[in-house]
């Protein structure tokens, strides 16, 4: 009686599988009635359509409006096809597009080699459940609590040149915003600040599931605590190191909400999806231009996409 | 411990109670009071989405998301209420949203009227049906001039557009600044270049500036083009005809070029409040921006403030043509309302709503001349008299251009330009390729 569910569950999760195998039929009806084949179809036909329908769909017509000049304005029927002129205007004819590949890629490495680290690093620090531990919790993730936007507009109130903060208290004349040497790291500082805290907790949840008796193992071994860290801690921790790196690679994409808040991804802050923004939503509506852009940039998600997949895939075969 | 053998199990796993509990308690004590500090300057600016079926309702949307300006839509909606007792329904978003979202807005379900510019964009909006045709509450307003009424005119000849407000460009200064110094009014470029070394020395900061939305500096670029070059190349500049790298524009950046180290540095990272702040300190001394300057000055020191236009620099081209942008409203090409959305156009385009905005925004001049026009400051009477005597009226670079050329090619350009100023050949063959890709028809 009691293990029942438990096979209806295994059988139920892979619904191809039901399908697909030709013995058994009769036992299968016996464990599925009619109202559980109603609620599996249910359960996936509507994600389905709605990923199709929200994501693979929008998807295909972007790539599909990349080769056309249409202005977002009037009737389908009137786009033209220009080929693979938008895609060699993005590269030799636009001048925010290198900056803002170059910033992309900068971005990537200052979360992946600063922010995450620092992350993981305050992480191990609270697990030693240090006095006020939980004060430090909350402080940590609160900025994951607010938008980007958000922090974008509480940061200006530090950086301005004039009326900030920063400038006023240090008596200096920086720019912060506006120098497109520093506005880049600036902005990087205040997006790490909330990506620190969003590490800390995914990597302090993952360290509480850690097995005690692991370090103790170690301790009884007389591993030092960094050896027990990186040789008994880290690798069992494997799959939410896998988490964190890919949400680094995310949030490195996504990249947006920051610089457009701070002036619409210009001068020093181009970033891919900001200049996908400005082309295909504000007034400009360059929708064929934008889209080329916006393909481009699902190319390379599509390649940090492949590598996660084709990870957690050997990962689950194993 | 064995490693999780499901996903599920790997879940469960992550987030042990003891973490789980405190961890959501504290955050939200944490968060409440954040979002109590946060949640009123937000809310404010939510606009009003009810536009009701009711016949005796019409909608309005309005970009005068500024105190002020916002003050001014209500006040007058009001007067219409009392007038026709019918209900206009505002909808005001953010000046810059509404721009950038326009043409979803118009294509989606917009607001019966709405506010908009004069230039390319009304013309286009006009052409591509977007708009509704108002020839007939033409008829019925009286007081425009001429060249209002051309401004509010299509390609097909027809009216799409109730001009409500316009604002001259100038250079603005404080009054008792200039006296304190004994400064005068520059008449030439040479005087003006000498005026601003004088100020240098003096402690001010020149000319204050601000690029960093990226639209200020386009100030400034039409009006050294419409000194040097005069307002028909300014025109064909903007539609496309005029090659960028023609020595007529670069004499106009090699001459911003000159002018550049008298302005106020970093100004990329500055918006125009700010800058003009820096002017209403009396830490700069002058401004080239539109007369909503003002907005930043207290009522008590409108008086204080000056200004004149931009001096002249080739005497054949003269210093009478200047930037003028008319704000006013169109209608929506499908109105739910359409009969109250004429009622509505006529009233804003009247003498009445005109007299109430002159009461109560000193930073505007209004379009209709047959309004009151004796509640005007010294300030807007001045401006009226410029733009009255100006014998060309621009309405701004990203009024007068195609949109996605100004924000996406010109906006990063100047922007490129004010970084490093000495690149004038490289900058203009820049603009002049990716103009050719978006010019196309």
């Amino acid at each position: 009686m009691s293990d029942l569910p438990l096979i209806q569950a295994d059988r139920a999760v892979p619904p191809p599988a039901a399908t697909t195998s030709t013995g058994g039929r009769r036992r299968r009806l016996r464990l599925l009635s009619r109202t559980d084949r109603v609620v599996i179809t249910l359960m996936v036909l509507v994600p389905l359509l709605l990923v199709t329908g929200f994501v693979w769909l929008p998807a295909a017509a972007t790539v599909l409006l990349s080769g056309t000049n249409w202005d977002g304005i009037g009737p389908l029927n009137e786009i033209e096809f220009v080929g693979a002129r938008n895609y060699s205007d993005v590269v030799n004819n636009y001048p925010p597009f290198m900056p803002a590949v170059q910033h992309n890629l900068l971005w990537l490495a200052a979360l992946f080699v600063v922010a995450t680290p620092f992350g993981m690093f305050l992480a191990v620090l609270l697990d030693k459940e240090l006095r006020g531990s939980r004060f430090y919790q909350t402080a940590l993730y609160l900025p994951v609590v607010l938008s980007l936007a958000l922090i974008g507009f509480v940061w200006q109130l530090l950086y301005s040149r004039d009326q900030g903060l920063i400038n006023a208290v240090f008596g200096s004349n920086i720019d912060w915003y506006g120098d497109s040497n520093v506005n880049i790291w600036a902005v990087m500082v205040a997006s790490g600040w909330r990506h620190v805290g969003y590490i800390m907790l995914l990597y302090l949840a993952g360290l509480k599931g850690v097995d005690p008796s692991l370090r103790e193992a170690a301790a009884v071994d007389g591993a030092s605590e960094s050896r027990t860290f990186f040789r008994v801690v880290f690798p069992v921790m494997r799959p939410i190191n896998i988490i964190v790196l890919v949400v680094t690679v995310i949030e490195s994409l996504r990249a947006f909400d920051l610089v457009w808040v701070v002036n619409k991804g210009r001068n020093g802050l181009e970033l891919i999806s900001a200049l996908v923004t400005q082309n295909v939503v504000g007034e400009a509506s360059r929708i064929g231009f934008g889209s080329a852009l916006a393909t481009i940039m699902l190319v390379v998600s599509l390649v940090f996409i492949t590598i996660y997949l084709a990870t957690v895939m050997r990962e689950n075969r194993q | 411990m064995s490693r999780p053998r499901s996903q599920a199990e790997y879940l469960a796993r992550l987030v042990p109670p003891s973490v789980a509990g405190i961890n959501r308690r504290s955050l939200l004590a944490g968060a409440a009071g954040t979002g109590a500090l946060l949640g009123t300057g937000l809310l404010a600016g939510c606009g009003d989405d009810s536009g009701g079926s009711d016949s005796k309702d019409v909608s309005l949307g309005s970009n005068q998301s500024d105190p002020k300006p916002k003050d001014v839509v209500a006040k007058v909606t009001d007067g219409f209420k009392t007038s026709s007792g019918i209900q206009v329904a505002v909808n005001t978003v953010d000046h810059n949203t509404f721009q950038e979202n326009i043409n979803n807005y118009l294509q989606g379900k917009p607001d019966d009227v709405f506010t908009w510019f004069a230039g390319y964009r009304m013309r286009f909006f006009a052409q591509k049906g977007l708009a509704s045709d108002i020839s007939d509450v033409w008829g019925k307003l009286s007081g425009y001039s001429d060249a209002f009424k051309k401004a509010s005119t299509a390609d097909d000849g027809k009216q799409y557009f109730v001009p409500a407000s316009y604002y001259p460009w100038a250079v603005f200064y404080r009054k008792s600044v200039w006296q304190q110094h004994g400064y005068q009014t520059p008449k030439t470029l040479d005087e003006f270049t000498a005026l601003a070394g004088q100020m240098k020395r003096d402690g001010l900061t020149p000319i204050a500036f601000a690029d960093k939305d990226g639209w200020p500096a386009m100030g400034t670029f039409d009006i050294l083009n419409l000194r040097i070059n005069g307002y028909q190349f300014h025109i064909d500049l903007m539609a496309g005809k005029e090659a960028w790298t023609s020595d007529k524009v670069k004499k106009v950046f090699d001459t911003w070029a000159g002018l550049l180290p008298l302005h106020q540095p970093d100004s990329l990272g500055r918006t125009w409040q700010e800058a003009a702040q820096s002017l209403q300190q009396k830490k700069s001394g002058m401004y080239l921006l539109g007369l909503f300057v003002g907005q930043q000055f207290s009522n008590e020191e409108q008086n204080d403030l000056d200004f004149f236009t931009f001096p002249e620099i080739d005497p054949a081209i003269g210093a009478k043509a200047l930037d003028a942008p008319i704000d006013g409203y169109m209608m929506a090409r499908k109105p739910k309302n359409e009969a109250n959305a004429r009622k509505l156009l006529e009233y804003l385009g009247g003498k009445a709503a005109a007299d109430i905005t002159v009461k109560n925004d000193p930073a505007t001049l209004v379009a209709n001349t047959g309004a009151d026009v004796s509640g005007y400051t010294a300030l807007q009477k001045k401006a009226a008299e410029l733009v009255g005597s100006a014998t060309e009226i621009a309405q701004f670079l990203d009024r007068d251009t195609r949109p996605d050329f100004a924000s996406t090619v010109i906006i990063p350009a100047l922007q490129q330009f004010i970084k490093d100023p000495k690149d004038i050949g490289g900058l203009t063959s820049s603009i002049e390729s990716q103009k050719k890709s978006i010019f196309t028809d």
